[in-house]
């Protein structure tokens, strides 16, 4: 929701430009680690302009296909492309990208001015317009007043945008970024991403960004490509991949979940019917589905979709009863924790519309989890 | 708040003995040294048992001090003594020079080393360091003398012999073989600490291997660049076994010098002005360096 309300124009011109051409075209690419298989046969297509967040746990791979992006790392099988160049035997020194370090690796001994001067000195770029130059993203990323500091002199947010001008006065075919924010506070992350999305509008660089935090992957991608294990197990804009994930392994890594078992009992064009499941009632999916009788399925239920009451609901589908076993009280959201009769545990999260719930469920009261079929997402795998 | 403040007393008391430590090993084995050194160098040499006179007396309630900078003066008359400082000091510089070309790619190839590897390497540099430096020295001689094993290789070759011995290039090779080690080892301290993704930072935002190495490793290890060279240079210039064992008698270095003054002329006067004259030549400098650089830092 948020990063459609700060990067609306960006992520629109984005997805434009992205049905005629694949800017970043990754295919087939394999990177082994002695024995250790990094990224294995993944394919990829980055689009112009867009903000393409990698997300995935540590050794999921995604530092890994980054790395192969800026060069430092050699595919052993497999393409990266980027804006139709081949970049085969291409060195770090020489791709259109520049990479933002999750360290940053400013130059110590160089002041900030002369940290973002760097690259265009590399390129030979004459003084005068690089004066030009390092000013002007100086003054985007607000560090003008800096210029001559040391980057030990610097706050962590400071730094932050040093690396982020450093790497943009370039003006690279595209921004890679690793764990952009992981190295700041979190009131400062939450400023900074903002920034960040401000300054891609502005210059409509492509940006590829490797986090392991979804949250920061929500607000920042445009689509976001979910890694486990080398692989690409999803690609979707964050609203689609957090209503719609693929697999369990999705709905659990993305936002917190209730995941229900089940096997089929009925299986109709129109609907499926679950029975013998942990919630203790059959679950009524609301739509037709290619399994068989007695098959094993999920259904994932975030949370804030479901419903908790003191009285059975009247639409008594997919509903069950349970004892309140913990409550949090947030402010603006109240999770509750049931646990069933069955015993399985369930995570509700009510939005505190009112001063206080009508209904008063309390710790240890008995009540009703329910949710609308069109909640749930069935699950094969 | 109060608590902390109650300490500090003791806190203080303890942080002064572990400064008085070094203090006091300083003051008996460098200050007090160096007094009667620069005592010996401002009297006259006597036919005596210590062969100098005493720079004070004490006759009828008068306290006489002599102190007699002729030794000093003597130093300045006579080329000898600075022509020998300057030749010391060239040949300490260009010997550490040429150690810092050999040490640098030794330094910057352990530190670059598999991890498990590096204790390996840095134990191959510092193993000559096991054996005397006497042995060492010697041990050049075979290898070099007119007779040697580089000779011999050469004559068995059929080749004439190459004359090695007591010439610049033996003492050269005697200072860079001798303190290589005092070379390396802060090269590699400061190069192995030089984080990697600096380089690799250079190396996205367009400069290749070359560019990289001046402009971000090479200025990153300045400071130890400056260790490994002080360590290096100044016992280069006071040395003395390297150039007698290896060097020509027409060669003059002061550590020779001194040493042909106590033991040879037995002017102990003389002898200790040309210590404490070489002390201020190599300490002033570097004093002056460190502040410098340290202003910097």
């Amino acid at each position: 929701m948020s990063q459609t309300a700060a990067a609306p124009a960006a992520a629109a011109a984005g997805r434009d430009r992205a049905d005629g051409r694949p800017f970043i075209r990754i295919s087939g690419v394999t990177k082994t680690f002695s024995g250790f298989v990094a990224v294995n046969d993944l394919t990829l297509e980055v689009r112009e302009g867009e903000i393409f967040c990698l997300l995935g746990g540590s050794g999921s791979g995604k530092s890994t296909l980054l790395r192969m992006l800026a060069g430092f790392e050699t595919p052993d099988r497999g393409r990266i492309e980027i804006d139709g160049q081949d970049m085969t035997g291409v060195p770090p020194w020489a791709r259109p990208v520049n990479m933002m370090f999750q360290s940053y690796a400013l130059f110590p001994h160089m002041s900030v001015a002369r940290n973002v001067e760097y690259g265009l000195r590399q390129d030979g770029v004459p003084r005068a317009e690089r004066a030009e130059r390092v000013a002007r993203m100086l003054e985007l990323v607000k560090l003008t007043p800096f210029a001559d500091r040391r980057p030990a002199q610097l706050s962590g947010g400071q730094r932050q945008r040093v690396a982020l001008a450093r790497a943009l006065v370039k003006r690279p075919k595209a921004l890679l970024l690793d764990e952009p924010l992981s190295a700041l506070d979190k009131k400062l992350r939450e400023e900074t991403q903002f920034e960040l999305l401000d300054i891609q509008e502005k210059l409509g660089t492509t940006f590829i960004v490797v986090t392991h935090d979804q949250e920061e992957a929500m607000t920042l991608g445009d689509r976001i490509g979910v890694m486990d294990a080398g692989e690409l197990i999803q690609v979707d804009a964050p609203r689609d991949l957090y209503e719609y994930p693929r697999n369990r392994f999705i709905a659990e890594f993305v936002g917190s979940v209730n995941i229900f078992e089940g096997r089929v009992v009925e299986d109709e064009a129109d609907h499926v019917l679950l029975g013998d499941t942990d919630l203790g009632a059959e679950i009524f999916i609301h739509h037709g589905l290619s399994c068989q009788m007695g098959q094993t399925l999920w259904v994932a239920v975030r949370p804030e979709k479901m419903r908790l009451t003191a009285a059975r609901p009247d639409d008594a589908r997919n509903a069950a009863q349970g004892v309140i076993e913990d409550i949090a009280y947030l402010g603006g959201l109240t999770h509750y924790r049931v646990r069933l009769d069955g015993g399985k545990t369930v995570r509700v999260t009510r939005a505190n519309v009112e001063r206080r719930h009508a209904d008063g469920l309390t710790w240890n009261d008995r009540a009703w989890i329910s949710w609308p079929p069109e909640a749930g997402v069935a699950l094969t795998s | 708040m109060s608590a902390p403040r109650r300490r500090a007393p003791l806190a203080r008391m303890g942080r002064a003995l572990v400064a008085l430590a070094p203090m006091a090993w300083l003051g008996v084995f460098f200050l007090i040294p160096f007094a009667v050194v620069l005592r010996v160098s401002l009297a006259e040499p006597a036919i005596a048992r210590p062969p100098f006179t005493d720079i004070w007396e004490w006759a009828d309630g008068v306290l006489t001090i002599i102190l007699n900078f002729g030794n000093y003066l003597f130093l300045i008359e006579d080329p000898l003594y600075y022509t020998a400082y300057l030749n010391s000091i060239w040949m300490a510089a260009s010997a550490t020079l040429i150690c810092l070309v050999i040490a640098y790619p030794m330094a910057l190839a352990i530190a670059r080393a598999a991890p498990r590897r590096r204790p390996m390497l840095l134990m191959l540099v510092v193993l000559p360091f096991w054996t005397s430096f006497l042995l060492r020295m010697y041990a050049l001689i075979g290898l070099m003398a007119p007779t040697g094993f580089v000779n011999t290789v050469l004559g068995a070759l059929g080749l004439e012999p190459i004359v090695m011995l007591q010439t610049d290039f033996a003492v050269y090779a005697g200072i860079v073989t001798g303190y290589m080690p005092l070379m390396v080892l802060p090269l590699y301290a400061t190069l192995e600490k030089l984080d990697d993704s600096l380089l690799e930072a250079a190396h996205d935002l367009g400069a290749g291997p070359t560019r990289a190495f001046l402009t971000v490793t090479l200025p990153l290890s300045a400071p130890g660049i400056a260790a490994g060279c002080l360590l290096v240079f100044i016992p280069a210039v006071g040395e003395y076994v390297i150039p007698a064992l290896l060097g020509g008698p027409d060669q003059l270095m002061i550590g020779k010098v001194l040493w042909t003054e106590f033991f040879n002329n037995r002017d102990w006067p003389v002898a200790s002005a040309v210590a404490i004259a070489m002390l201020a030549f190599l300490a002033l400098p570097i004093m002056f360096i460190r502040n410098a650089l340290g202003v910097k830092e």
